[in-house]
């Protein structure tokens, strides 16, 4: 009996050693989405200095470049379809996060921005030049963080060949200006 | 009165489930557990129910990765216009909620032949409409066309664009129906320069090496065909005799004693060699009950089985390798129309000897036209392709009849043009007449995707120019 009354305030006093704690957090997803976007950001860097300069028309000529890359002999993606093709490869490997190369002036349509917050963040990465765009929302009733950092053309053959595409929407994009943007998006818990 | 209903009742329930208890655990014949008909691509391999069916009770996720198991490295191949990916992207959150093509079988249920159109598909023909619905705004040449017009043939394939690709359409815009001096990848050529590679001698009927004792299983007469057949065949030409297909067990110098003589080879001794061969097998509906991949084998295709057009005669015959390629001679040539025609007696079959492309191949074999000139079945259904292995480029036999099959844009590019011109192409194969006559005439037919893309070009290289 005495074991049994003394075992009830022990008990209690455990449960309540967990009451005012902080819930144990995991990386902040601004953090998380900016380190994305670095690495991302970095590949893409290098794959155009490293490999598409290096062995394309502007070096070795060993490689072409192609947005048809597929249809020409020694083909291989552009700088941006070499991005996409990563984000579909993620895609098919996880939805711990996803993340897309949009615009508001899409040469495919489909890149176009189709959310509120796309469509909002992506304004405002051109509106706002060195500003990155952060913003929650929920979509198919799961809540995501969303950033949107700009895309800005690095080099005059982004600039050329979209000024120049039958598909462009957009004609008169110059150097070092802002193109589109990267969306990338993380789920929160709900 | 109403204890002798409680017993009956029961008892009956009893036996009803240990009936059907029967059935799931330990039968092997789950046929009653079918809840439909299977599809023209899958009633091959219903009673394999393990291989989509990956555990009792298979979530939607499971049945996915059955699916992709299967088709997934063809749809990567065709560059899959629609992949996973984009839909799982929560960006098009509202589109999956509207047709959730994350999923195969949102498109394409099982079980359901009644419903199942062409493709395999299960829900209506129009389903662009739910994504696309603004396109006339892109494509003013799209105004008024109906949604269940996007997939008519030389237009849109959900999946495989591959010879529909605007640029692509473009590049080919001018070439003439026939394309002159055109010739279809040479089997023979490729094949004799692989023979000169292999070390092994070349065979004749002196050198067969049928065990003792085993000749006196068979009919003399019987034995002395399938020596002269084998004799001067592209086995024995590469040094391949009895043993390496007729025997299981047993090493190299000691099969007269210890190997098991095997009457019948199966296909799975014929893919100890051909690997590529035995895999577009298998992946066909020819092979697929027979696929060492399915969960559960089963015994080979037979035409009875199927609902298409098939001879009386051929019924009950199965479908392994040697159904196709006979046994012994394995005269490719035999192989590449007869072989087909053994069996399949639908109208475009039987058309195929009044056709041009018949009477080119007869000239190939009478030695008047060059080899790849002649257009047999195997060249369109079973047509050959360039395989790169280990630096070598190889010519081989795609043996996945359904590789190029349907849609029937998907045999565009790797059949059809090597000797016509995209234009004629995309006209002849929306002509369902002219299918139907074995491709004997021209197409009564025109589609527009050719004059569309050749406007819009043109209208852009005019806005160009004022610029």
């Amino acid at each position: 009996m005495k074991i049994t009354k003394l075992s009830i305030p022990v008990l209690l006093s455990f449960m309540m050693l967990g009451c005012g704690e902080k819930e144990q957090l995991g990386i902040d997803p601004q953090v998380y989405t900016d380190s994305l976007f670095a690495v991302m950001n970095a590949d893409r860097a290098n794959y155009t200095k490293l490999v598409v300069k290096r062995l394309g028309p502007e070096g070795s000529g060993a490689i072409n470049p192609n947005e048809h890359w597929k249809e020409v002999e020694n083909g291989v993606p552009l700088p941006a379809q070499m991005f996409r093709a990563g984000a579909e490869k993620v895609g098919e490997t996880t939805d711990t996060f996803s993340y897309s190369l949009q615009s508001l002036w899409p040469i495919n349509k489909q890149n176009a921005p189709r959310t509120e917050k796309e469509v909002e963040g992506l304004q405002f990465i051109v509106d706002n030049p060195g500003q990155n765009f952060y913003a929650t929302e929920k979509l198919g009733g799961k809540n995501y963080f969303t950033a949107v950092y700009a895309d800005i053309a690095v080099s005059i053959a982004c600039v050329a060949c979209h000024n120049a595409h039958k598909d462009s929407p957009r004609t008169d994009f110059e150097l070092d200006e802002v193109m589109g943007g990267v969306v990338i998006r993380v789920p929160l818990k709900n | 009165m109403k204890k002798i209903f409680w017993i009956v009742w029961l008892f009956l329930t009893l036996c009803l489930l240990l009936f059907w208890g029967y059935k799931v655990i330990v039968s092997k014949d789950k046929s009653q557990l079918l809840i439909g008909e299977g599809s023209h691509g899958h009633y091959q391999i219903e009673m394999s129910c393990e291989s989509c069916h990956t555990s009792s009770f298979s979530s939607k996720e499971d049945l996915q990765l059955a699916c992709v198991n299967c088709h997934g490295d063809e749809l990567k191949l065709v560059d899959d216009t629609h992949p996973r990916s984009k839909f799982t992207d929560p960006r098009n959150a509202d589109r999956t909620a509207v047709l959730d093509a994350r999923f195969c079988v949102t498109c394409h249920t099982e079980h359901q032949k009644e419903y199942t159109l062409d493709m395999g598909l299960t829900i209506p023909g129009d389903f662009c409409f739910h994504c696309h619905q603004d396109i006339a705004e892109e494509r003013p040449s799209h105004k008024n066309l109906e949604y269940d017009t996007c997939a008519s043939a030389g237009c849109h394939n959900f999946h495989d664009n591959t010879a529909l690709y605007e640029d692509f359409l473009l590049k080919h815009a001018n070439e003439p129906a026939q394309k002159p001096g055109a010739l279809l990848f040479d089997l023979v050529a490729a094949k004799v320069e692989l023979m000169a590679s292999n070390k092994k001698a070349s065979l004749t009927a002196k050198n067969q090496n049928m065990p003792n004792g085993v000749d006196a299983l068979y009919d003399k007469a019987l034995v002395e065909r399938a020596t002269h057949e084998w004799d001067g065949s592209a086995h024995a030409n590469a040094g391949v005799n009895c043993l390496d297909c007729h025997s299981e067990g047993g090493e190299e110098g000691e099969r007269d004693t210890q190997i098991k003589w095997v009457a019948k080879p199966d296909h799975l001794i014929c893919a100890n060699c051909h690997v590529n061969q035995a895999e577009g097998f298998y992946a066909g509906k020819h092979g697929m009950r027979v696929s060492p991949y399915l969960e559960v084998q089963q015994t080979p295709l037979k035409p009875k089985m199927s609902t298409l057009a098939f001879k009386d005669s051929s019924l009950q015959l199965e479908h392994g390798c040697n159904a196709c390629h006979g046994a012994h001679a394995y005269d490719i040539n035999e192989a590449a129309v007869d072989g087909c025609l053994v069996c399949h007696d639908d109208e475009h079959s039987r058309n195929y000897k009044s056709s041009t492309h018949y009477s080119l191949w007869q000239q190939e074999l009478k030695g008047e036209l060059e080899s790849g000139q002649g257009v047999s079945c195997a060249s369109c259904h079973m047509p050959r392709k360039k395989i790169i292995e280990n630096g070598k480029t190889l010519v081989q036999v795609e043996h996945n009849q359904n590789a190029y099959y349907q849609p029937n844009e998907k045999m565009v590019r790797p059949v059809c043009m090597h000797c016509h011109g995209l234009g004629f192409v995309l006209d002849s194969l929306a002509d369902k007449v002219l299918i139907e006559k074995n491709f004997h005439g021209s197409p009564g037919l025109h589609v527009p995707s050719i004059d569309w893309a050749l406007f819009r070009e043109n209208i852009q290289g005019e806005t160009n120019e004022n610029n």
